[in-house]
């Protein structure tokens, strides 16, 4: 693995393995894309090695015991285990999911199967909640980390408890050790925020949850893309994360979960591949992973997952960290230096990740995303799916910037200055 | 800047954005007699609106006033603008009418002219029509008056 840190030189030598990234025009300019905090873009080998499953070693797995059948398994099951070593963890430690959303459901619906004494929930003690317990998560997630808990506490009449963010928006394990109690059954929490590009102290929470006996679940989309992850070094009980956001594709997931809590929690949808023994009246379920792949999985998805991570391994996750904490900084600088735009989140000089969400004063967010596509810079505007998180900031709606290994400090050259042109187009006051 | 990006951003929608007609310094969410009142909400972007209409009473009745209270992007805060200056007046066959053009306007692609002497000002959104996410913003507070004044009419009659 390369160790000379990644350079603007090096970063359009890469983007030259996008197709989309170089040959793609917007309104007449080439592609600026700093929407990777939404989804990122596919290099050519990614969708080779799905195209390649798909036409040369296609066949249902875990079933049937012809040669391509097995070759197909092994590809799977490889893949499930370069995907799991990425994140420090086993292969028996990681279920597959459509994406992040589906495995913080699963999550919560297994925990209710417990509470109800269904789907293989013999030793499921640890996952019950009932009306004397507490299920606390925090205002700065992403809607996913989010309902399901509410409506989990909704099913089950446990309480939910929000941890209230700083007045940046950040989540400080204070605030955490403040909200959690005796009854503490999970704490669920976000590694990076998706709006403020802070970095939480995982460890640091993890040490309060494990105080009081509860499980942690942690929101990784948005750091296993872009820093080197070990979940187990974490100490995470559980942990999420997607391959649309790390150069993968669409539809496919990851839900991380310490083995033996897997093998104990209560299983979430039921059928062909993960059971035992099925009789007419009742069924029993295989260990963890396979406990949770019912029916025919997404096989052409997993392996090209792999691949996406094998691209990301070979130019090295510190390497990545390091250039987007420089674009991150670049950004953070830069948009303070705009007459009227106010950063949301982590001060300019603070640890934030590759992502940057402003308000810009007299222009909605809206207006902002629509001026920069017509310079062919693609943004995200809204609320990010954080509503609870926006409105404790006074905010409707923001404007957001997030990088990837394919961006130059160019880019951000670019949208910066497209940035400092918006006020004025929109005539808003002091402009 | 582009062409059609000025052509979405005319002067009259960002003069109507800044210079709001019937945006209420009070709240609007409660009806008197003969007033209706609608909540419209965007998720996508989190715009919303409260519109009050009031209708005179009698055999014909037309709109008296549009007053509205939101928060949104110039797209969606201009047309409420627009609608409140261009709606009092109108008995309510008119304001159907004039709802009615502006909707086909803005869901053509950009495919009809639009007629200037039913939409007045509101026909500077025919630029919006060309630009698909956005068409709901400039919907948001016309939808909300063609709610409202259902509630109104239902009182009145």
């Amino acid at each position: 693995m390369p160790t000379t840190p990644l350079d603007n030189e090096q970063v359009l030598r890469l983007k030259r393995d996008f197709p989309l990234l170089t040959e793609s025009q917007v309104a007449g300019h080439p592609l600026v894309y700093l929407d990777t905090g939404a989804t990122s873009q596919v290099p050519l080998a990614v969708a080779d090695a799905e195209r390649d499953f798909t036409l040369h070693h296609r066949a249902a797995v875990h079933r049937g015991a012809h040669t391509l059948a097995v070759e197909a398994t092994d590809l799977f099951e490889d893949a499930r285990a370069t995907i799991a070593h990425f994140v420090g963890a086993d292969p028996y430690s990681l279920v597959w999911t459509s994406n992040a959303t589906e495995g913080l459901n699963l999550l919560s619906y297994a925990m209710s199967n417990a509470t109800a004494g269904s789907n293989g929930s013999e030793n499921a003690e640890r996952f019950r909640v009932g009306p004397d317990d507490e299920i606390v998560t925090t205002q700065a997630e992403h809607h996913a980390n989010l309902i399901p808990w509410q409506e989990l506490a909704a099913r089950t009449g446990a309480s939910l408890r929000v941890v209230p963010v700083d007045a940046r928006g950040l989540i400080t394990p204070q605030a955490v050790a403040d909200t959690v109690s005796e009854r503490t059954k999970l704490v669920a929490f976000t590694h990076v925020s998706n709006v403020t590009g802070a970095i939480t102290d995982v460890q640091a929470i993890v040490g309060e949850a494990q105080k009081i006996g509860a499980l942690t679940v942690l929101d990784a989309c948005q750091s296993v893309p872009h820093m080197p992850i070990d979940f187990p070094a974490l100490g995470v009980d559980f942990a999420v994360f997607s391959a649309h956001k790390m150069l993968g594709p669409t539809g496919i997931g990851a839900l991380y979960g310490r083995h033996e809590l897997l093998n104990a929690l209560p299983t979430f949808l039921t059928g062909g591949s993960m059971i035992t023994e099925v009789t007419t009246e009742h069924a029993r379920y295989l260990d963890s992973p396979v406990r949770f792949d019912a029916g025919t999985q997404r096989i052409s998805q997993a392996v090209a997952w792999a691949e996406a991570v094998r691209y990301l391994r070979a130019i090295g996750m510190g390497r990545i960290e390091a250039w987007e904490a420089e674009l991150g900084r670049q950004l953070a600088r830069g948009v303070t230096e705009i007459n009227g735009v106010r950063l949301i989140g982590p001060e300019p000089g603070v640890e934030r990740v590759g992502l940057v969400s402003i308000d810009v004063a007299g222009v909605h967010a809206h207006d902002v995303g629509q001026l920069l596509d017509a310079a062919g810079i693609a943004v995200r505007v809204g609320h990010h799916c954080a509503q609870p998180l926006h409105r404790e900031l006074g905010l409707t709606a923001s404007t957001r910037a997030s990088t990837y290994l394919y961006n130059t400090t160019d880019d951000v050259d670019r949208f910066l200055d497209e940035l400092s042109r918006v006020r004025g187009y929109f005539r808003a006051e002091g402009a | 800047m582009s062409a059609e990006l000025d052509q979405l951003y005319q002067t009259i929608i960002l003069e109507h954005s800044h210079k709001r007609s019937g945006e209420a310094s009070q709240d609007v969410s409660s009806a008197g007699e003969r007033s209706g009142v609608s909540h419209q909400y965007n998720p996508t972007c989190g715009d919303e609106i409260t519109v009050r209409v009031t209708v005179t009473g009698g055999e014909t009745p037309t709109v008296e006033a549009v007053e509205w209270n939101g928060e949104g992007c110039s797209i969606s805060m201009a047309a409420a603008s627009v609608l409140a200056e261009t709606a009092p007046g109108l008995s309510l066959p008119e304001l159907d009418t004039l709802i009615e053009h502006f909707r086909d306007m803005l869901r053509s692609r950009g495919q009809v002219t639009p007629d200037e002497e039913i939409l007045g000002d509101a026909a500077a959104f025919a630029g919006v029509s060309k630009f698909v996410a956005r068409v709901k913003c400039a919907m948001l507070s016309w939808v909300a008056v063609e709610d409202a004044v259902k509630h109104a009419a239902s009182k009145t009659v």
